[in-house]
C-alpha cells in the first residue's frame, strides 16, 4: 500500500551541484527524451524537468536545478535553487530526495556544497560524477569513508556512459522505499566566517578520502597555453569567430532559400485559389501577405539561429565559452559589459532574437539587461537588403585611394557604426541606470576541456529550436497580424487607380507622420514604407517598391534603386541608412525583450531610445548632407 | 617576513606559485568587502590552499588564470588583491 501510493505520487528528486559539475549530462542522461524546459513562473530561469523509471519500476519526477556554489543565492537563478531546495517556492513542493552532483575531478567545491545542503535537513545524497575522467587521471577516492565521515549515502556516476547511472538509480529505489519525513529546518545565510569554516571542512574531507595526482589535465594544460597565450589566444579567438561567422551566412544560404521558397510558392498557390476582390480577397490578403509572408519571415532565420546556437553549444560544453569570456572580459569590460556579454552579441550579427536569447549565459541581471538592451543595435542580415539597395542606388561605384571600393567602405562603415554604438550605448546604461549598483567582478571558473557528446548538444540545440519555434507562432506572429491589418485595411474601393497600400491604415499614419519626418528628409512613401517594415526590416523594402508602384518581382530590386536615385536625394538616401542602423524597425525583437526580460518596460524602453537615435542619426545626416549640398 | 606577508594575488605575474596567507578584502568600488570574501571563499580561496598564476589577458595583464588546488578561475586583478599569499619556492 504504502509502495502504491508512493508510485502514484511520484517520487520528486532534484539535481543540485555547481556548475560545471557535469549536472545537465546527467539529467540528460537519466531523463533522455523524457523531458521538458520552460521557465519558471514570472521570472525567465530556465525549468527543466524529467521522469524516469527505476529498476524497481517507480517513477521518479526528476528536476534539474540551476548550478549554484552556495545556497546563498547571488543571481535568479541561483535564487531558484534555493527556493526549491528549502521547500519556500509556491507551487514546488520541496523535493522528497536531493542529489547533489559535485565533480569527482574537483572535489573542494562540491564537498562544500554537501556539508552546506546537509544543514537544511533535506533527505540528500552525494554523486561523484564524472567518476571516470577521475579514474582516468589517477584520482582514488575512499567512498566508504567520504560516506562515513559525511554521514550520507555516496554513491558515483558517468553520465556518458551505458549503465553509468545504475547506482544512483538503485539509491532512488532504496531512498523512495523510506521517505523519511524530515522537519524543514530554519536556514539562514552563511557569513564569511561559516563558510570558511565549511571549507575547511570540505578541505579536510578531501585530505582523508582523496588521493590526487599532482598534476593536471594534460589535455587542458597544453591547449590552454595556447587559447589563453595573450595574443595567440585572441588569434585563435579571431579564428573560432571567423569560421562561425562563415557558417552562419554560408552554410545556411541554401536552406533559407529553399524556406523563402517555399513560402512564397505556398503564397502563389493560395493567392491562385482565392479572388482578388470581396471579402474573400482580404482573406487572401490575410492568408498570404499576412499569415504565411509574416510566418516565413521569421522562419527564413532558423536555420542561421541552429547554425549558431550549434556552435554556442558545442563551444560551450567543451569549455571554450569561458576562455572567450576570459579573453574578452578587459575590452568588454571598457563598455560595462560583462566577458560574457561577448557571445550574445556576436550572435546578433546574425539576428538579435538568437542574441537576446542567448544572454541567458550572463548570471548577473544588470549585465545581462544591459547586453539585451545593446543587442538589437548590432547590425542584424535583415538590415542588409536595405542597405545594399540605397548604397546600390547612391553610393557611386568607385574606389577610394586607388584600391578601396567606395561602396564596401560605406557597408562597412555602417557596421563599424552599429558596434561602436553598442559599446557606446552600453557605457551610458551603466552609468546612467546603474550608477549607485556596484557592477559584478569577473569571477569564472574555468572548467577543464571535454568532449561535448551528442546527446546533450542535441537536447539543447531541440529546446532552443522549439523555443523560436513557439515565440514565431505566437507573440511575433500576432505582432505580424497587426502590421498585416494597418497596411492592407481598408481595402481600396472599386475601379481604384493607386496602389492598395495608398487606402490603408499605414497610409493614413505614414501621411499623419510626415510633417515630424520632414526635418530628416524623409518624405510620405517612406513614412508609409516604415511602418510593414515594423515587422521584419527586409521587408521595408517590397513596401517601398509598394508605395513607388513597382511591380514586384524577383529582380525588383535594381529596378527599385533607380527609381529611388530619381527620386530621393542623396542626403534623404543616407538618412534613411543612418536611420536603419539605429531605427527599432523589428516587432519579433521587441517580442523577445520583453519576453526575455520579463517586462513589457524594458520593450518600450528599447523602442523608445533606439527610436530617439535614430531620429537623431538620421536628423543629423540629412542636415550635414543638405549644408554640404547633397539636398 | 613581514615583507613577505603583505604579498598579494593581484600584482602576482604568470608563473607565480604559492600559498594563501589570509583574505584581506578592501572597499574598491566594486562589491562591499564582506561580500567579496564570501564570494571568493564560495570559489575555494581559503587560508593554506595553492595558488599558481597560469595565465594573464593581453591589456595591462588583466584577467588573470589562477590555479586553486584541483580548480582553474578566472579573476580580474581588482579582485585578487585581496588574496594575500607567501610565495614558495
Amino acid at each position: 500500500m504504502n509502495e502504491l501510493s508512493a508510485t502514484q505520487q511520484g517520487f520528486s528528486v532534484a539535481l543540485v551541484g555547481n556548475p560545471n559539475c557535469g549536472k545537465t549530462a546527467l539529467f540528460n542522461a537519466l531523463t533522455g527524451s523524457h523531458q521538458r524546459a520552460a521557465n519558471y513562473p514570472g521570472v525567465t530561469v530556465e525549468r527543466k524537468v524529467g521522469t524516469l523509471a527505476t529498476p524497481g519500476r517507480r517513477q521518479v519526477r526528476l528536476t534539474d536545478l540551476p548550478g549554484t556554489y552556495s545556497l546563498r543565492a547571488r543571481s535568479p537563478d541561483e535564487a531558484i535553487t534555493r527556493d526549491i531546495v528549502l521547500g519556500q517556492r509556491r507551487g514546488e513542493p520541496r523535493p522528497d530526495l536531493l542529489v547533489c552532483v559535485a565533480d569527482a575531478t574537483n572535489l573542494r567545491l562540491g564537498l562544500r556544497l554537501v556539508l552546506e545542503l546537509k544543514r537544511t535537513g533535506v533527505p540528500l545524497l552525494l554523486s561523484l560524477n564524472m567518476i571516470d575522467i577521475a579514474r582516468h587521471r589517477g584520482i582514488e577516492i575512499d567512498l566508504e569513508r567520504l560516506s562515513a565521515e559525511l554521514g550520507l549515502p555516496v554513491v558515483t556516476s558517468v553520465a556518458v556512459r551505458r549503465g553509468g547511472t545504475a547506482a544512483l538509480l538503485a539509491e532512488f529505489d532504496s531512498q523512495s522505499a523510506r521517505r523519511p519525513e524530515t522537519p524543514s529546518s530554519p536556514w539562514t545565510a552563511p557569513d564569511a566566517a561559516e563558510l570558511r569554516a565549511l571549507q575547511r571542512e570540505a578541505d579536510r574531507l578531501v585530505a582523508v578520502a582523496v588521493r590526487v595526482p599532482d598534476r593536471r589535465d594534460a589535455l587542458t594544460r597544453r591547449l590552454d597555453s595556447v587559447v589563453l597565450h595573450p595574443v595567440g589566444g585572441i588569434v585563435v579567438l579571431l579564428a573560432v569567430l571567423f569560421l562561425m561567422f562563415q557558417a552562419v551566412f554560408a552554410w545556411a544560404e541554401p536552406v533559407m532559400d529553399l524556406i523563402d521558397g517555399s513560402f512564397q510558392a505556398l503564397g502563389v498557390l493560395v493567392g491562385s485559389l482565392l479572388p482578388e476582390e470581396g471579402w474573400l480577397g482580404l482573406l487572401r490578403s490575410f492568408l498570404q501577405d499576412g499569415l504565411i509572408a509574416g510566418v516565413g519571415g521569421v522562419l527564413v532565420f532558423l536555420p542561421q539561429i541552429l547554425i549558431l546556437f550549434l556552435f554556442i553549444l558545442l563551444l560551450e560544453d567543451f569549455g571554450y565559452m569561458a576562455r572567450a569570456a576570459f579573453l574578452m572580459d578587459r575590452i568588454m569590460g571598457g563598455a560595462g559589459l560583462h566577458g560574457r556579454a561577448f557571445i550574445p552579441l556576436l550572435s546578433s550579427f546574425a539576428c538579435a532574437i538568437p542574441g537576446i536569447m542567448a544572454t541567458r549565459v550572463i548570471d548577473n541581471r544588470r549585465d545581462r539587461l544591459a547586453t539585451i538592451l545593446v543587442a538589437p543595435l548590432m547590425t542584424c542580415s535583415a538590415r542588409i537588403p536595405v542597405y545594399t539597395l540605397i548604397i546600390a542606388a547612391f553610393i557611386p561605384d568607385q574606389k577610394v585611394w586607388g584600391w578601396i571600393g567606395l561602396q564596401g567602405l560605406v557597408m562597412f562603415g555602417l557596421y563599424a557604426v552599429g558596434i561602436l554604438s553598442a559599446l557606446g550605448m552600453s557605457f551610458v546604461f551603466r552609468r546612467l541606470l546603474w550608477r549607485r549598483e556596484a557592477s559584478d567582478p569577473f569571477m569564472l571558473e574555468l572548467p577543464d576541456y571535454k568532449w561535448p557528446r551528442v546527446r546533450d548538444v542535441a537536447i539543447g540545440l531541440w529546446q532552443r529550436a522549439r523555443a523560436f519555434l513557439r515565440r514565431a507562432g505566437t507573440i511575433i506572429l500576432a505582432m505580424m497580424m497587426v502590421i498585416w491589418f494597418l497596411s492592407s485595411v481598408p481595402r481600396p474601393p472599386e475601379g481604384a487607380t493607386q496602389p492598395a497600400i495608398e487606402y490603408s491604415f499605414a497610409y493614413s499614419i505614414g501621411t499623419a507622420v510626415e510633417p515630424v519626418l520632414r526635418p530628416i528628409g524623409f518624405n510620405w512613401q517612406i513614412g508609409v514604407a516604415l511602418i510593414p517594415g515594423m515587422a521584419a526590416r527586409e521587408v521595408a523594402v517590397a513596401a517601398l517598391g509598394t508605395v513607388y508602384s513597382i511591380e514586384a518581382s524577383d529582380d525588383d530590386s535594381a529596378e527599385l534603386g533607380s527609381a529611388l536615385s530619381g527620386k530621393w536625394s542623396l542626403a534623404t538616401a543616407l538618412a534613411f541608412l543612418a536611420w536603419y542602423i539605429f531605427a527599432p524597425q523589428c516587432a519579433a525583437t521587441l517580442a523577445v525583450i520583453r519576453r526575455e526580460t520579463g517586462s513589457r518596460g524594458w520593450a518600450w524602453f528599447t523602442f523608445g531610445y533606439m527610436l530617439v537615435l535614430a531620429y537623431a542619426a538620421a536628423f543629423v545626416t540629412f542636415q550635414t548632407a543638405s549644408f554640404l549640398g547633397a539636398g | 617576513m613581514s615583507l613577505l606577508i603583505t604579498a598579494h594575488l593581484g600584482s602576482a605575474r604568470p608563473g607565480f606559485r604559492g600559498r594563501i596567507l589570509g583574505l584581506r578584502p578592501l572597499p574598491s568600488g566594486g562589491l562591499d568587502p564582506e561580500e567579496l570574501e564570501r564570494r571568493l571563499i564560495e570559489l575555494g580561496f581559503v587560508e593554506g590552499a595553492l595558488v599558481e598564476i597560469l595565465h594573464q589577458g593581453l591589456f595591462g595583464g588583466d584577467p588573470i588564470a589562477i590555479r586553486l588546488q584541483s580548480a582553474t578561475i578566472a579573476l580580474r586583478r581588482r579582485e585578487a588583491a585581496a588574496i594575500l599569499v607567501e610565495p614558495l619556492t
